[in-house]
């Protein structure tokens, strides 16, 4: 898969909380919450993204709640992958469950200025940075967490192992 | 003989029916519960119901309760409420908890005795570590994870390292689990202890009561853990007699187990904390904080709303009157907790002070209801987070501190320690 977009880039410990409000949580559907999606760290934010942009931001994205309508949101908002140099590990589980594509970069999340354009390679797990001219190199899924993608998300994951009897019945 | 194991290792050995794991190990691990709320809880029951899945795979083991917006705060909430209510009665689970019945999730499964030690428990809510304090394995997961667990009653796992903190030495009065944590989480950072288990070991906590630490292992994902984790011993198992549903199996980590690090802290050096916005690793002494203005004061939550923590409060506020600045609210964390209050007499001591006393709820903690706050206004709380608008508008502060700091804080109207206005 690849994804090319306009970086939005944001610092450190970005939590759940500022992703998307909890009060905004009393609903599930995901356009509602899109609309509110980054409201509490930018409020531009919704008015600026582009369907395809991308998400960069430095370490420990997504800490905080384990709320999966944080990157249901994103999601949502039309936000094809974001790259961070390291995530909590709840909304790490969240994303790649839902199928929201995420790379862990430290490079990119150091080198990428927001605005730049990106182009994402999510098998190579290349970013590159087509402003700057810079490639940088992503870290690649473990094999078990491929498998989840591969099949779509972790429901159809697990959807086509109790088929083949591979859990518990 | 397998290789010497930490506690977070062995438990989740036994639970893939392993001789032996370790650090790094993908595993499938069975579960002995798995937990929602009213918040997560209506996307997993949608994401459960779109993959065909018809039965959980186990009514006695899927727990939902709701406690965040209830009672319904308004329409919308209402709604997912009565989705999570339906969904409860259609799969026939024995352990749904509503309103009247319910509490803060994290403080009514360990009293009903749901969680004991040695189980894998998964909770769509990152505070779902807390039961580490029974010398569990638990951790928060979002509502696919959870979804998932409905169905299949397991839950892939990565085998998370283990940080070992030894807390050694004699707390000064007044300095509890609280403290503690938020004094190590200003140590490590937010992400100090990602994806890592984090185990309580020491004198110190050994002498901690069994809520002070699930007050300590409620606050290990504020370091980025995946739990936390403490060895049982007498106190656990006192705690468990005549309430646990299941044979407890308790588990201690190997002599010779692997630690990633091992940090040693003497508590006797740990003054009161206080967390200021917008991290809880902004931790420092309460009195660096004297006579900073605050407008609201919150005692509760699934942190620090157990039966101890009320009984802190009311110690502090026994005979005296909240500042007429401050509002001060107490939220109980379960009826058990608020009827053992008002039977103690410290719900008439709260009272007695102008302090608000709520049914049971989440609410103020993560900016739903009951407590929110306004541009610019202060709360001293001791909830868990502190991010920008956690608790209301983003221009309004939330300071992160245990029951004796808040409970001297509303009396004074400004941050204080007890001894302030206890002399």
């Amino acid at each position: 898969m690849i994804f090319e977009g306009t970086a939005h880039k944001y610092g450190r410990d970005v939590d759940t909380d500022v992703i998307i409000p909890a009060r905004y949580l009393n609903t599930h559907d995901p356009g509602e919450l899109a609309a509110h999606c980054m409201e509490d760290i930018d409020r531009d934010f919704i008015g600026r993204v582009q369907p395809g942009d991308i998400i960069v931001a430095d370490e420990n994205f997504g800490c905080g709640s384990s709320r999966e309508q944080a990157p249901v949101a994103i999601k949502a908002a039309g936000v094809s992958c974001v790259v961070a140099a390291s995530f909590a590990r709840i909304f790490y589980r969240n994303a790649i469950n839902i199928g929201l594509p995420i790379l862990v970069c430290p490079e990119a999340a150091v080198g990428v200025e927001n605005g730049d354009r990106l182009r994402v390679d999510l098998d190579k797990g290349e970013v590159v940075n087509l402003t700057r001219e810079t490639m940088y190199q992503a870290d690649r899924f473990p094999e078990f967490m491929q498998e989840i993608v591969m099949a779509g998300g972790l429901m159809k994951h697990v959807k086509k192992r109790k088929q083949s009897g591979g859990a518990n019945a | 003989m397998a290789r010497p194991m930490t506690i977070t290792e062995k438990i989740l050995a036994r639970a893939c029916a392993q001789e032996e794991v370790r650090a790094g190990d993908f595993v499938n691990a069975r579960l002995d519960l798995a937990l929602a709320n009213d918040i997560t809880a209506p996307l997993a029951i949608q994401e459960f119901e779109a993959a065909g899945m018809t039965r959980v795979w186990d009514p006695e083991k899927v727990v939902l309760v709701c406690d965040h917006f209830v009672p319904n705060k308004d329409i919308k909430s209402a709604e997912q409420a009565k989705l999570v209510r339906e969904f409860a009665r259609r799969q026939g689970l024995t352990n749904f908890y509503d309103v009247g019945r319910m509490g803060i999730e994290h403080v009514i499964l360990p009293e009903k005795g749901l969680v004991v030690p040695g189980d894998v428990v998964i909770g769509a809510d990152s505070h779902t570590c807390t039961y580490g304090a029974l010398g569990a394995f638990a951790t928060g997961v979002g509502s696919t994870d959870l979804a998932a667990g409905m169905a299949t009653g397991e839950v892939w796992l990565r085998v998370p390292e283990t940080v070992r903190f030894n807390y050694e030495g004699e707390p000064g009065r007044y300095v509890t689990g609280k403290d503690y944590i938020l004094y190590t989480i200003g140590l490590i950072g937010v992400d100090g202890a990602l994806y890592q288990a984090m185990e309580f070991c020491g004198s110190a906590i050994k002498a901690l009561s069994m809520d002070g630490r699930f007050t300590m292992c409620n606050m290990a994902i504020e370091a980025g853990g995946k739990n936390g984790i403490v060895e049982p011993d007498a106190i656990t198992e006192e705690y468990c007699r005549g309430r646990a549903l299941r044979e407890p199996v308790m588990m201690k980590s190997d002599e010779g187990a692997q630690y990633e690090r091992v940090i040693d802290i003497d508590v006797g050096s740990i003054e009161l904390q206080v967390a200021k916005p917008h991290l809880p690793s902004n931790s420092v002494p309460a009195s660096e904080l004297a006579d900073l203005k605050i407008d609201q004061v919150v005692i509760g939550s699934c942190t620090n709303g157990r039966i101890e923590d009320l009984r802190m409060a009311a110690e502090v506020l026994k005979g005296r009157k909240v500042h007429p600045d401050v509002r001060a609210i107490v939220f109980p964390g379960s009826q058990l907790v608020y009827q053992q209050a008002m039977r103690e007499g410290l719900v008439d001591v709260f009272i007695d002070a102008e302090v608000a006393v709520s049914t049971p709820t989440c609410g103020p903690c993560l900016g739903g209801h009951m407590g929110i706050l306004a541009d610019g206004e202060r709360c001293v709380s001791t909830t868990n987070r502190n991010f920008v608008g956690r608790m209301g508008h983003t221009g309004s502060e939330v300071y992160l501190a245990g029951p004796y700091v808040a409970a001297a804080t509303a009396i004074a109207g400004t941050v204080a320690v007890p001894e302030e206005v206890l002399a």
